[in-house]
């Protein structure tokens, strides 16, 4: 889904053939979201079909043949409404450590504080790693790497809060309890 | 590896009888020379009694409490007063740089205090200042600075000299997301020079950069993160990013 606007957005600056988009790609989102050329023909063959993109085939002089893909007007508009229009973010509550938490309520408190602990060691850890590839893309100067890293990092942290959260409540639950 | 700050199962309760209040329950706690270890937990779990208690601001009712080799618990007055200026440095959130003051003479400030002449203090502050991207704001009082950079002030003031022991409490306080991460990058660069540290924070995002994270409920330690994939060799790189 994404990549497909990813693609456009590459195509709407200049004209380029596959492996050129998908180390352009690679080169803003890789670390995060590799991609492999297979993945980056289907996506130029279904934006071709829809008239999204025009592709051309060079005369192969001496090289391969190379199929360079230009934008269309059609695929410019769609662009921008995609710019428009705020990622919708609906639907992601069903989330397994949601499940599983819930779950382990039927088992007691304990055992909630169990998996909420466990989960928190990982969610640190993750976040940790997530903070290094930070200050190592910091470093670099490398600003498409960084943001990625603060959203993994915004999104970890939303979840560490979210389990503290949990377990506050639970020593604070009188009067709730789980539907039968 | 030798501990800079050694808490030995360290009780401290406030009040007595009915009304005693007991704020931490026989925690215990080391931390080594180049370690940052940050303390989370809800409100009331003991996070800044912990600090105070590490830093001597407040004497323990139970337990040993070592700084550097020094047990706190064997100091008078006057020692403990010496070991808290020489060898441990304070970042809090509201911390209370002297307002009339520049930021220069308020890091160099402890030195003086300490018998260092005042040129001598003076060098020593601007050097730290550099360290904190501040050189150019040495001669500005603390209202000509912005919360961030009366922070880095506060924080050059807790590293001159031979600090050992770097004890932060909320320094990310009021700052906003990217100041917060200057923030802690400089308190990560100075652990990774050697000075062992204690950072007490409510958000997951800054205790990532700890070596390890203590969790505390009710004056207990009830959980404890060690960063065992991402451990020590890591360091370098946080504190390098800066």
């Amino acid at each position: 889904m994404s990549v497909k606007y990813a693609l456009l957005a590459l195509l709407a600056q200049r004209p380029m053939y596959g492996y050129q988009l998908k180390s352009q790609f690679e080169g803003r989102l890789g670390q995060t979201w590799p991609l492999n050329v297979g993945q980056v023909y289907t996506t130029l063959a279904r934006l071709e079909r829809d008239g999204l993109v025009q592709g051309k085939t060079a005369d192969p002089e001496g090289g391969e043949a190379r199929r360079t893909y230009r934008i269309s007007d059609a695929g410019r508009a769609t662009l921008a409404e995609w710019f428009a229009t705020p990622v919708s973010r609906n639907g992601q509550h069903r989330d397994e450590l949601l499940v599983k938490v819930v779950a382990a309520l039927d088992n007691g408190r304990d055992a909630v504080v169990a998996v909420l602990r466990r989960q928190r060691t990982a969610t640190l850890e993750l976040l940790r790693r997530h903070t290094l590839a930070k200050a190592d893309a910091a470093r670099r100067g490398d600003l498409p790497r960084l943001l990625a890293a603060d959203l993994l990092i915004a999104q970890a942290e939303g979840e560490a809060a979210w389990l503290d959260l949990c377990e506050a409540r639970l020593s604070h639950h009188d009067g709730m309890e789980v539907p039968r | 590896m030798t501990a800079v700050l050694e808490l030995d199962r360290v009780t401290r309760v406030y009040g007595s009888g009915h009304l005693a209040v007991t704020a931490l329950d026989g925690v215990s706690l080391r931390v080594a020379a180049g370690e940052l270890v940050a303390v989370m937990g809800p409100s009331g779990a003991g996070k800044t009694t912990l600090l105070h208690l590490a830093g001597g601001l407040d004497r323990p009712t139970g337990g040993r409490v070592v700084v550097a080799g020094g047990d706190l618990g064997r100091l008078d007055a006057h020692g403990l007063a010496v070991l808290r200026r020489r060898r441990i440095g304070y970042v809090f959130q509201d911390l209370n740089l002297l307002p009339g003051l520049t930021a220069a003479e308020n890091v160099a400030l402890p030195r003086e205090l300490d018998g260092v002449g005042s040129r001598q203090a003076h060098r020593e502050a601007l050097d730290a200042l550099e360290l904190v991207g501040l050189a150019d704001r040495a001669a500005a009082f603390p209202d000509q600075l912005s919360g961030g950079e009366r922070q880095r002030v506060a924080i050059a003031r807790a590293v001159v000299g031979q600090r050992v022991l770097l004890l932060a409490d909320e320094p990310t306080g009021a700052l906003d997301s990217l100041t917060g991460e200057a923030i802690l990058g400089l308190l990560r660069a100075g652990c990774d020079a050697g000075v062992a540290g204690v950072l007490v924070t409510h958000e997951a995002r800054y205790a990532a950069w700890a070596d390890r994270v203590v969790f505390l409920g009710d004056g207990r330690v009830v959980d404890q993160s060690p960063f065992v994939a991402t451990a020590r060799s890591a360091n370098d790189r946080l504190g390098g990013s800066r």
